[in-house]
């Protein structure tokens, strides 16, 4: 069959040749990243080391659970939830000021004040959490308290972003109903911005305290409280059978919390 | 009849918020109850703050002749992370189809697959890099595999959701032509998931970065070694050096992939 020539579709050079561009870009990147890398090899022990902790996962240390002494798996595991709560806690207090610092209004020379909020925000949320936990461990010495204070600043970075996302896209019939009844600023804020955003809020809370979950598990590891600080004992004294248990602990921890929340998250919404 | 001034019925329960009331008890009940459990004590931290404001001066001089010895590991870092990401996504794909409920009809297995995938995203990423700094010994190996199972829990969920909201139009107009499945896949299927496929993977390429400079402080490779050597010899003003660095490191990563990602779009 003869094409039709008016059925061709004129292409330009960028489209017909582009993706060689691209290929060779992504050839570089990779050619670069792969030459630099200093792939140190796998170590002879690798294979045996590997064996002793499949073998610790399947035979776990039963006797950690639980024996009372406050240093136990069920113990550190609440002591982790209850800093991932209150830190995230915390942090949801204090990213309702940086939301609104950081939404963009409906005015154009705002910008100025939302870019500087996002860029603050973007700064927090970068700085690493472990290095948090460790200055604060500086301040109120090791422990879970510490922990507790690395997730409420670092927590505020993402919480304040989605906080402030939330009132950019906020639906403002309320707000200028009250307004058109003649409330004043604060009636406004308690009777209509409140309960327009409080699901929202909430929910992202909710999230957060997901992730602030699993960072509160390797908090531990620099010695800000928690499941962590026994967890990297153990691997470092190769206490497998110990590992495994608390391997156990923690995933059976994160999947309750997950479901919990996910299923208070799809009451919220 | 004076509809206007009647108010609707509210139950006992609903006038006096009882739901919401119990919820914020409940709440604040938990908060006090975590605070006793971590010892948070708020005088504490007021009597040592200036062990804190101390640490936050010295942060202040960064050290940046030090800038240019931590360039490499810095490079480094990016370079684990591409790599990781990389085989990650690599791993990913099979799964993310077997995951998808639109392809593997049998929810049975598609269940199982999600499943595995769950469990594999519970584990945090640097206690990942604990176990394999023990498996694989100290240097960039352990964080290369730390990032490629981090991103395989991730990547696969995020393709596999993709996958499950294709348009069904483009497939029947291929198969009712005559394409055979291979066809159909490159000429239907491809196109659609391609885009958020990258998108997806510059997006867990930069948490990866952000990851990564961290792992080295348990002896995976990168940046994060120089992070923990200068913590623990309490040279600020070097840690101060490392975080700007990464800091702008991840700015710019960020940058080039939104740039990216919006063009993909």
């Amino acid at each position: 069959m003869e094409k039709s020539p008016e059925l061709e579709i004129k292409k330009g050079y960028y489209d017909r040749y582009g993706w060689l561009v691209w290929a060779l870009i992504i050839l570089v990147v990779y050619g670069w990243a792969l030459k630099g890398l200093k792939l140190s090899g796998i170590q002879a022990s690798a294979g045996s080391v590997s064996k002793s902790i499949l073998a610790g996962i399947f035979h776990p240390d039963w006797a950690y659970v639980y024996n009372g002494s406050g240093e136990d798996l069920v113990s550190l595991i609440l002591q982790t939830l209850a800093i991932a709560f209150l830190g995230t806690i915390i942090s949801a207090f204090i990213s309702v000021p940086f939301a609104f610092w950081a939404a963009r209004g409906g005015h154009e020379k705002w910008r100025l004040r939302s870019g500087s909020g996002k860029l603050v925000l973007t700064l927090i949320r970068t700085f690493p959490e472990i290095v948090l936990a460790i200055m604060f461990i500086k301040a109120v010495g090791p422990g879970s308290y510490a922990g507790v204070l690395a997730v409420s600043v670092h927590s505020v970075g993402m919480l304040g972003k989605l906080f402030s996302e939330a009132i950019e896209n906020m639906d403002n019939g309320a707000e200028e109903a009250i307004v058109s009844v003649g409330g004043n600023a604060s009636q406004v804020f308690m009777l209509a911005t409140l309960p327009t955003i409080m699901p929202e809020f909430i929910s992202y809370t909710l999230y957060r305290f997901e992730i602030a979950v699993r960072s509160a598990t390797i908090l531990g590891m620099v010695g800000a409280g928690g499941i962590g600080t026994p967890m990297l004992f153990a691997i470092q004294t190769r206490n497998w059978p110990r590992v495994g248990i608390i391997l156990l602990g923690i995933v059976i921890m994160v999947l309750m919390i997950d479901s919990l929340s996910g299923q208070l998250r799809k009451k919220l919404v | 009849m004076d509809i206007t001034t009647k108010m609707p019925h509210q139950s006992w329960g609903q006038k006096y918020h009882i739901k919401t009331l119990s919820l914020v008890l409940l709440t604040v009940g938990l908060v006090l109850l975590s605070a006793q459990v971590s010892g948070v004590d708020l005088a504490m931290f007021f009597t040592n703050i200036d062990q804190f404001t101390n640490l936050l001066v010295r942060m202040s001089h960064p050290d940046w002749a030090y800038v240019t010895i931590i360039w490499q590991p810095i490079l480094e870092t990016l370079q684990m992370a591409i790599i990781g990401t990389t085989i990650g996504t690599l791993f990913a794909v099979p799964f993310a189809f077997l995951a998808a409920s639109n392809i593997v009809k049998n929810s049975w297995l598609h269940g199982l697959v999600r499943f595995f995938l769950d469990l594999v995203r519970t584990l945090p990423d640097l206690l990942l890099a604990a176990i394999f700094v023990a498996v694989f010994g100290i240097g960039s190996t352990a964080g290369v595999v730390t990032l490629a199972i981090f991103s395989f829990g991730m990547i696969s969920k995020l393709f596999y959701e993709v996958i499950e909201t294709i348009d069904d139009g483009p497939i029947e107009a291929m198969e009712s032509v005559g394409a055979n499945k291979l066809q159909v896949v490159h000429m239907a299927v491809l196109p659609q998931v391609l885009n958020p496929f990258i998108s997806y993977f510059l997006y867990t390429l930069e948490i990866n970065v952000r990851a990564s400079t961290v792992l080295g402080y348990l002896g995976a490779g990168g940046i994060g070694v120089y992070l923990q050597r200068s913590l623990n010899e309490f040279d600020y003003s070097q840690t101060a050096a490392i975080i700007i660095m990464t800091l702008v490191v991840v700015l710019v990563i960020n940058v080039l992939s939104d740039y990216l990602r919006e063009r993909l779009v």
